[in-house]
């Protein structure tokens, strides 16, 4: 017989306000742990969503361009000194500290063409980095890849009645139109691809390049210390995130953290009450038995380790159930709320540590005053009969 | 051996305080069997309690085998009770939860011993007293009287130098009581110093000496 082994056996005598104590806790940290997963969850969720858009930053030339559009009308640009990037950026770009987080780099060059008397945007690409770039496109056709190659969007191909297989000109070069670019709803529609040399040789922008796309895995990256990183090896150039969509996203997910984070504070607070009144109950009722215990020689923390302790199981049992119950709400929830298709439930090994953590420790801050309480008690006062 | 002196306790009341001992002088022999026997509110119960290191008195001191034993902190006199007394309650006061053997190994909980030794020393008490086949036994399985022997055989265990009673067969019929009592002398003639507080007469046939409080003073002063 030890003084733990009371406590447990304690427990044991009060099944229903032990099991009843523990499922309040439980529910209670159920809710918080739920929340703090979908939060959790749905970050990653964002950030491998954000992996798959694409270029999230863009390089451009530095120069006095004044964009003239409103609300998706753009009027043209009034640009005071156009300027053109070097090649050699390309390399310099995958010397950044962040180098490894680089999923894809794509050059392009632009210039305006006449076809069939229509005029068209032309735009010069690394077809392998460019579709590796942008996955969501689907094509109709084989992937282009040859120096001919072609690649044409929706919009274009409908204005200049071209399917694939057929031949264009472009100034002196006949390209092949390799596949069209199914709608996707964007500039891209309009757009007519074709490799980057051929581009450059059209637009006479031989060794040029008018922008680069760069799509950075952002899981574990910060995109603005990249940004910052490309600015400082290219000071010529224009460095922006394309990040406004997904800071969006993140504010929403930040502001569900703050609100996760701000319920486990109220119900904190309420299973600590909840915690000591039952103890405060607990000890009130057993005040003989704690009499007894103090008249044949506990010590005060012999008495408050006894009451603590049940206190703490308590705390650690709900903790447990209480992890599980909300990992469980979690994972029904999470398809619901998520971007993506397939969403995965996040398991962090410090959530549920920390939160079995935080209702051990909350029931025993709770059972401390009633511990402390019964560890003082005066065993003449408890023993009335005497 | 304990010697009192000018043992005096008050309780606050609402008009004031009111004094359930005013100076009580009383020295109990080791070995020896003291019945304390007086009315309701005589004090009786208030000079066990004090005798016993569970409650302060207002004045005067107690000193056991010549410790002053209110000048021991908490703790101190914890451990004093742990390894000097022996208490039997009037109302058994075993813990529900626990069975007759676990009630009994209760004094051992906090010492540092094997549980296999513990097991063994209440075993020998649960012996003592009549009950080694009921040792698997919760309390509320147990008669009246077999309860008031566990109850013996807890404040017994750890083989204490005196034995504090209160009322030990106020809750029992005649012919338990007889058993009871029978217990105590055979406890007493093995050495073991017994205070015992009642208000039956006929225990106090068992004892060496009976000490009758009224008032909360001794109404024959101890000699």
């Amino acid at each position: 017989m030890r003084p733990y082994q009371i406590a447990l056996k304690n427990l044991i005598r009060r099944p229903a306000r032990m099991f009843f104590l523990t499922v309040a806790l439980a529910v209670g940290l159920a809710a918080v742990v739920a929340l703090v997963t979908l939060s959790n969850s749905m970050t990653a969720d964002i950030e491998h969503t954000m992996d798959q858009f694409g270029a999230n930053i863009l390089i451009t030339p530095k120069s006095n361009d004044l964009a003239l559009s409103y609300g998706g009308i753009s009027l043209g640009r009034v640009s005071f000194d156009q300027r053109e990037l070097d090649p050699s950026v390309l390399e310099r770009i995958r010397t950044i500290k962040n180098h490894q987080n680089i999923a894809a780099v794509a050059p392009k060059v632009l210039g305006a063409v006449t076809l069939q008397g229509k005029e068209l945007l032309l735009v010069g690409v690394d077809f392998a980095a460019e579709l590796r770039m942008k996955p969501w496109w689907r094509l109709t056709g084989t992937e282009p890849s040859a120096a001919d190659d072609a690649l044409l969007g929706s919009n274009a191909a409908r204005v200049l009645g071209v399917k694939p297989g057929d031949r264009l000109t472009v100034g002196d070069r006949s390209f092949k139109v390799a596949a069209l670019l199914q709608e996707t709803g964007s500039q891209d529609d309009g757009l007519l691809f074709v490799p980057l040399a051929a581009a450059q040789a059209i637009t006479a922008k031989q060794g040029k390049i008018t922008l680069i796309e760069v799509a950075a895995l952002c899981s574990g990256c910060p995109i603005g210390e990249m940004v910052d990183q490309i600015a400082a090896v290219l000071p010529d150039a224009k460095v922006s995130a394309i990040k406004q969509v997904v800071e969006g996203r993140l504010q929403t997910i930040g502001q569900l953290k703050r609100f996760s984070l701000g319920m486990g504070g109220v119900i904190a607070l309420i299973g600590l009450l909840v915690v000591f009144i039952t103890m405060m109950g607990n000890v009130n009722e057993r005040k003989v038995e704690i009499g007894i215990f103090r008249a044949i020689g506990y010590r005060t923390g012999h008495v408050m380790g006894i009451i603590l302790l049940e206190a703490g199981l308590v705390g650690l049992v709900a903790g447990l159930a209480g992890y599980l119950l909300g990992l469980g709400a979690a994972a029904i929830a999470l398809p619901l709320l998520a971007q993506s298709d397939h969403p995965h439930l996040l398991l962090q090994w410090q959530v549920a540590l920390a939160a079995i953590a935080a209702v051990g420790l909350v029931s025993l801050l709770a059972a401390v005053y009633p511990a402390r309480r019964a560890g003082r008690m005066d065993p003449a006062d408890a023993l009335r009969s005497l | 051996m304990i010697t009192t002196s000018n043992v005096t306790k008050n309780y606050p009341s609402g008009a004031g305080n009111v004094a359930a001992l005013k100076g009580v002088d009383l020295t109990v022999e080791t070995g020896e069997f003291v019945c304390i026997m007086g009315q309701s509110g005589s004090g009786k119960s208030t000079l066990l309690t004090i005798l016993g290191g569970m409650c302060h008195p207002s004045a005067g001191s107690v000193e056991v085998d010549g410790a002053a034993i209110y000048s021991l902190n908490d703790d101190g006199l914890a451990d004093f009770r742990a390894g000097h007394f022996g208490f039997v309650f009037q109302s058994f006061h075993l813990v529900p939860y626990l069975t007759a053997l676990e009630n009994v190994m209760l004094p051992l909980a906090p010492l540092k011993m094997s549980a296999l030794e513990k097991q063994q020393l209440a075993s020998d008490a649960l012996t003592r007293v009549g009950l080694a086949d009921c040792a698997g036994r919760l309390p509320s399985r147990l008669s009246g009287g077999e309860q008031e022997r566990v109850a013996i055989a807890r404040a017994v265990v750890n083989r204490p130098a005196i034995l504090f009673a209160d009322e030990p067969t106020g809750n029992l019929d005649s012919a338990t009581s007889d058993q009871v009592m029978g217990l105590f002398a055979e406890l007493h003639q093995a050495g073991q110093t017994i205070v015992m507080v009642t208000h039956n007469p006929d225990n106090g046939r068992y004892a060496q000496r009976t000490i009758r409080l009224k008032d909360g003073l001794l109404d024959t002063p101890d000699s």
